[in-house]
């Protein structure tokens, strides 16, 4: 089926979920072909855990975001569109921001046609963090209490999550053709330029929340393609880019509860969508039409803050456990093991240095304290985790564990060769650094823009 | 008597945030949607028996007619990604709610 050309009055966009994961060539040919006002692209997220925000490293592979980045490169030299691409490297640190600007100028330069680009760190400083602390401004979010300057010294990168107007404020202040910033609010990457271009705040940003993550707002459901947005006045319509997916009133209702706790009252920086007046209906087979979102201003303007602390070091064991009579005991031989580690290891490694814990899969390894079920399985595969203050902390303790829990004795042991399968030689595996989120909390910001002004750069 | 995974179309959890657990429990239609909602098995107290928690530690339980859907969260024991955590996504902790009671 054609897609229908943008229409007069309508801003169209192409949404693609996250930076390096794919999508169809043939979903942006026909997106290029409507008439794009926008390519917006999502590269990050807290989803893969603390470990890219803390390291530095990035989340995607380079060759798969060189690959979706020359695509979209061509597909904006063409287009004429912005290209907005948020969360930049995945964590939006600034050595994010970077690492995405090397792979984009690299592509520049390529492609033998200069571009204009505004790029906004959210990075955020060390002092002004503390400042913002002692005078009250920093507020609790979704963990109880404020972190304190220990947190922020420790935070190996703190980002914050900046909303619609520092990056409208770089389309309007500037010719740039494309914005790359640091950690961005998804849906801001999508609503910054329909808000500049004076359309309706509450249906952008809910356009933005609905196509952040491309085609999983589609059925069937693909987090590897692109999905299209043409905000109107009134309302905006969401479609697909190729045959083989539709969207639907349920997959759109879908998508907007995902990953939130509250689907109808969705705050970020600068206001709530409310969605309590929304209406979803079907424009056709493909194409869904919604109306009715409105933004809720709030007087306060708050940013997310986001930061990851080093934790310690990495050493893990895989085994897999068959004699019934070392499963029937598990919990008391780990608690012994555990505690004969402790003696083993003292006093050159005391305990305050080191954590363990057993993943048991095919009893909880999933679920752990939530696991409902208690059945004995007939085979358990066991991943000791080890994490230590330092590499060689860990890998002792790791190294105790798998001895001891390869013969340790046990009422009724009748396989006194050894407990456990181990399938690696070395049986234990050092597994590199591990980080934790130890800030994640609000910051007021009254003045977005100035904090999170751009810089433009021409890259040939 | 009719479960959740005969009734629902979609049944899943996920990170909402590094902190907490959010549950999507999705009908196939608005009569289902209705149906059991009428007849009140599926609650707070039904979910939180399905993982040996308190009521009190489910953030929030919502009935939402725009999605045919019921959403609730609770607070996870780790932090996504943090040391001894189990599931960095936190997408493979629906199961317990595949065998509850909906009609």
């Amino acid at each position: 089926m054609r897609m229908q050309p943008r229409q007069e009055g309508e801003f169209t966009v192409i949404s693609c979920g996250m930076l390096g994961y794919g999508f169809p060539e043939i979903s942006l040919e026909r997106a290029v072909g409507v008439g794009l006002d926008l390519i917006a692209v999502d590269a990050g997220s807290t989803d893969p855990g603390p470990y890219y925000l803390g390291s530095g490293k990035p989340f995607c592979n380079d060759a798969m975001v060189r690959r979706d980045l020359e695509l979209l490169l061509d597909a904006q030299i063409e287009s004429g569109a912005k290209l907005v691409i948020g969360s930049a490297g995945g964590a939006g640190s600034d050595v994010h921001l970077q690492h995405t600007l090397n792979i984009l100028r690299d592509c520049i330069a390529r492609r033998g046609t200069p571009r204009k680009l505004a790029v906004i760190s959210s990075e955020m400083g060390k002092d002004e963090l503390r400042a913002a602390l002692r005078a009250g401004k920093i507020h609790a979010f979704e963990t109880p209490g404020l972190p304190s300057e220990e947190d922020i010294d420790q935070a190996a990168h703190v980002v914050a999550q900046i909303g619609v107007e520092p990056i409208a404020a770089a389309i309007k202040g500037s010719d740039a053709d494309i914005i790359v910033s640091g950690r961005a609010w998804d849906p801001a990457n999508i609503a910054a330029l329909p808000v500049a271009r004076g359309y309706d705040r509450g249906l952008a940003v809910h356009a933005g929340k609905i196509l952040e993550c491309g085609a999983l707002a589609a059925e069937p459901v693909g987090g590897a393609d692109l999905l299209m947005g043409r905000i109107r006045r009134d309302d905006f319509i969401v479609e697909p880019c190729t045959d083989t997916r539709a969207c639907t009133v349920e997959s759109v209702a879908a998508h907007t509860m995902y990953e939130k706790t509250d689907p109808v009252l969705l705050p970020g920086p600068g206001g709530i969508s409310d969605l309590r007046q929304t209406r979803f209906e079907a424009l056709d087979e493909r194409r869904v039409r919604v109306s009715g979102t409105r933004h809720i201003h709030d007087p306060v303007y708050r940013v997310k803050l986001e930061g990851a602390r080093l934790a310690g070091f990495r050493n893990i064991v895989i085994g897999g456990i068959r004699d019934p009579g070392m499963i029937r005991q598990i919990d008391e031989i780990q608690q012994g093991v555990v505690a004969r580690i402790a003696q083993m290891l003292s006093p050159r490694i005391t305990t305050d240095q080191y954590r363990i814990r057993f993943h048991r899969y095919g009893l909880d390894g999933v679920m752990g304290r939530l696991e409902p079920v208690k059945a004995t399985p007939h085979e358990i595969g066991i991943l000791v985790d080890v994490v230590g203050d330092t590499a060689e902390i860990a890998a002792a303790a790791a190294g105790a564990a798998r001895s001891l829990l390869l013969h340790w004795s046990y009422p009724g042991r009748v396989a006194t060769a050894g407990n456990v399968a181990l399938p690696f030689s070395p049986a234990e595996i050092p597994a590199g650094q591990v980080f934790e989120f130890n800030i994640y909390h609000l910051m007021e910001m009254p003045d977005p823009v100035a904090r999170f002004g751009w810089r433009l750069e021409e890259a040939a | 008597m009719q479960t959740l995974r005969e009734v629902c179309k979609v049944v899943r959890s996920k990170n909402a945030g590094p902190f907490i657990f959010t549950f999507d429990i999705m009908f196939k239609d608005t009569e289902t949607f209705r149906s059991v909602q009428e007849a009140g098995h599926l609650d707070r107290a039904a979910v939180a028996r399905a993982y040996g928690i308190s009521p009190n530690e489910v953030l929030s339980f919502d009935w939402h007619a725009f999605a045919n859907a019921v959403k609730f969260s609770i607070k996870r024991e780790v932090a996504s990604g943090g040391v001894g955590d189990s599931d960095v996504y936190g997408a493979q902790q629906h199961a317990p709610l595949l065998e509850l009671r909906a009609l």
